[in-house]
């Protein structure tokens, strides 16, 4: 037996990681892939057929698809570009020691811990324009009251602003990590040589930070890209379809109107949009690199 | 040896089942009657509504009498859609009996083979005795439940659209409720006054759900969602509706009211936010319940006003119950099927707050005696004229209400006074491709 796995290690240790790729990943992925070459509804006629690309030939003639990239490209670089400069705001604040710090972290963590469903509803309440406690707050500041999640321009901000209270911490978590892993040398050279706090920040801790910084926004940006559970329980794409985003469009086309083909497609074109956005700013940050 | 135990067993096996026969035998037919069924299971998936949470606590007697022990799971209706859609699909579903919304899934369901017909088990006296009277139920239900003679689904509970008011502010105002929606506007403005935080009306402004509330008031003008097989937003009637709600929304509406459904308007009429709501009138029970209401003594009910093309408000069947097509246990599923639409639960649901299917429910008095003032005279009223669908009725219907739905939100937005003639017009295309693609549109 020992002998047996001695001499097969080369694949044996490496077989668990494998089947789950192929389980989880490779088919699920190549399975919808397929299905968006068919044409697989409950509501049409007849039996499920092999229609090629005409899946998303129909979804780049829709008025609905576009919007729905526009507004998914919208609440994600208004999402993460607020969580990565107030993320590093916050950590580095952090970063100095101060009484009560502990404190701080923890309850700083408590948005990233809690339920996105029951975030969902309880910004809802906050957003009620009548009895909501969000208008009263912009009374207070001598502000006039918003629609919030009832006027189409207002809604992906205010979506956008619930996805920032809860996933900035985040974004501080890593650069707080990143912070920890500094070199001290540059600093004390900097600080000999009388640099202001300012350059020190704009000259040594950003430049050093970057490709953390980076990381961040990667993994924030493809969770902003396919965030589903809020805005399902606060808007479900609503008023009209004006925060309708290509997850909550596929999830409509699927277990709203049964299209599973085409919502399949429209899921195809979501991964290709998060991929390559994601390739886009890794490459950016190789380029920084080099 | 071994083979002498073996058959020795296999005797006394076969004695004991010989006793088991002849036991049932001689125990006399009654027993074997009630619980032909006896320790079967049944599986059934019900929709969070007042008729479910009223037979809930039934069940149990329903077990003791019949020995079926029934598996209970309840969700909110979108959700329920989706499940059964999911498990139904898979081909491998474990549900018996389930709750649909004919309107809403009836073409879809009876497409892909998902109900069990049950025109066998009406016909048949075994299965259904005659003192269960099918033929109590409302014609107009079971219309609703029959799919080109075949009935899918036992109806249990109706609704229409109705108007609530607040008695006290109209009193207060000198006004009587309005009998048409030029009453209704004049109301609503007289009421409105948003600095006091009172607003005139509120009705659904979510773009699918909106769909269903604002169909009286096309019908009142005139206009339809299909005529003939074909989509008819665009006409005249219909444009001419949707400014109308539009309108009055968005100059007498609270504000947010394009992300409104049924629990949104509700909330705001239970909080005494708002003078006047139009919607289903099932939804009752939840502006009288003094725990949730803050008006609950102050909510009068009339019936939906009358527009420029007479009164025409809808009255539908929104849930009933069905057997699954995929069922194992279809005799015993049959068998709450019909407990759960007989006389006696169907009373007990409608004194919970339930506006039921069956007509000896509607002339018992002690029943008419507890419901809400007027509540008894409006169904009546409302059933002699009433429209008996709220949606287009389709297979694509979500889609469908979508795409109509975006209108409404555009009109409220805008205050009807978006160019609604082309976004109809856009509407109606769209409809019509639907309708094309599933083979019911006519040329």
């Amino acid at each position: 037996m020992n002998r047996y796995i001695e001499r097969n290690i080369s694949w044996l240790f490496p077989l668990p990681a494998a089947i789950f790729i192929l389980s989880m990943m490779a088919f699920p992925i190549t399975y919808t892939v397929w299905v968006s070459l068919t044409d697989w509804s409950m509501a049409s006629s007849g039996s499920v057929k092999f229609i090629g690309l005409q899946n998303y030939i129909d979804l780049f003639s829709d008025d609905r698809f576009y919007n729905s990239v526009k507004l998914t490209i919208y609440f994600t670089v208004l999402a993460v570009g607020v969580e990565t400069v107030l993320g590093v705001a916050i950590a580095l604040i952090l970063n100095r020691e101060f009484q009560g710090k502990g404190l701080v972290k923890g309850i700083l963590l408590l948005p990233m811990v809690a339920t996105p469903v029951a975030i969902g509803l309880a910004w809802t309440l906050f957003y009620e324009p009548t009895i909501g406690l969000g208008n009263y707050a912009l009374q207070l500041l001598g502000m006039a009251p918003s629609k919030w999640l009832a006027s189409n321009t207002a809604v992906i901000p205010s979506l956008a602003l619930v996805d920032i209270w809860e996933w900035t911490p985040m974004v501080t978590l890593i650069v707080l990590a990143g912070l920890a892993s500094l070199p001290n040398e540059p600093y004390e050279a900097a600080l000999v040589d009388g640099a202001s706090e300012w350059q020190i920040f704009r000259y040594i801790t950003l430049p050093l930070l970057f490709p953390t910084i980076m990381i961040a926004v990667v993994l924030r940006g493809i969770d902003a890209f396919k965030t589903f559970d809020i805005i399902y329980t606060m808007t479900a794409g609503g008023p009209g379809f004006a925060s309708e985003t290509l997850n909550i469009y596929a999830y409509n086309l699927a277990f709203g109107y049964f299209k599973f083909g085409a919502a399949s497609s429209a899921l195809v074109a979501l991964l290709a949009l998060v991929l390559g956005s994601s390739l886009i700013v890794l490459w950016i940050r190789r380029s920084w690199e080099q | 040896m071994k083979s002498l135990v073996k058959r020795g067993l296999m005797f006394a096996g076969a004695l004991v089942l010989a006793a088991a026969v002849a036991g049932c035998g001689s125990s006399g037919q009654k027993a074997a009657d009630g619980q032909k069924f006896a320790g079967q299971t049944i599986r059934f998936v019900a929709s969070n509504h007042t008729y479910t949470d009223a037979i809930k606590p039934l069940i149990p007697e329903f077990e003791k009498k019949t020995g079926i022990k029934v598996n209970m799971e309840s969700y909110f209706e979108d959700q329920l859609t989706q499940k059964l859609t999911v498990e139904f699909t898979s081909k491998s579903s474990t549900i018996d009996v389930f709750m649909t919304r004919p309107l809403q899934e009836g073409r879809l369901f009876t497409k892909n083979n998902w109900y069990q017909p049950l025109n066998t088990y009406l016909s048949d006296s075994q299965k259904t005795p005659a003192d269960w009277k099918w033929n109590d139920f409302q014609k107009s239900a079971v219309d609703a439940t029959t799919l080109k003679g075949n009935v899918y689904a036992v109806p249990i509970v109706t609704e229409w659209q109705t108007l609530f008011y607040r008695k006290d502010l109209f009193e207060q105002a000198g006004l009587t409720p309005p009998k048409t929606l030029e009453e209704l506007e004049a109301a609503a403005k007289k009421l409105h006054n948003p600095s006091a935080g009172m607003y005139g009306i509120v009705s659904r402004g979510q773009r699918g759900a909106a769909v269903t509330q604002f169909s009286s008031y096309l019908y009142g003008h005139g206009g339809d969602f299909l005529k003939d097989g074909k989509c008819v937003l665009d006409s005249p009637q219909a444009v001419q509706a949707i400014q109308y709600y539009g309108r009055i929304l968005h100059d007498y509406g609270p504000p947010g009211v394009t992300n409104m459904s049924w629990p949104q308007a509700q909330a705001l009429m239970a909080s005494g936010k708002v003078a006047m709501w139009t919607d289903a009138s099932t939804l009752l029970p939840g502006l009288l319940d003094p725990q949730k209401s803050k008006v609950a003594d102050k909510v009068g009910l009339a019936m939906f006003p009358a527009g420029p093309a007479g009164q025409h408000p809808f009255m539908v069947v929104p849930w009933a119950v069905a057997v699954s097509n995929q069922s194992k246990n279809k005799d015993a599923a049959w068998e709450f099927v019909k407990w759960m639409s007989s006389e006696e639960v169907m009373k007990k649901a409608q004194l919970a707050g339930n506006t039921t299917t069956r007509n000896a429910i509607w002339s018992a008095q002690a029943v008419l005696a507890k419901l809400h003032p007027g509540m008894a005279d409006i169904a009546k009223q409302t059933g002699g004229i009433a429209v008996p669908y709220d949606r287009p009725v389709m297979t694509a219907v979500v889609e469908a209400r979508d795409a109509i739905g975006d209108v409404i939100v555009k009109s409220i937005e805008s205050g009807g006074k978006a160019d609604i003639a082309s976004l109809a017009k856009e509407a109606t295309a769209k409809v019509n491709e639907l309708l094309s693609k599933s083979g019911e549109l006519s040329q």
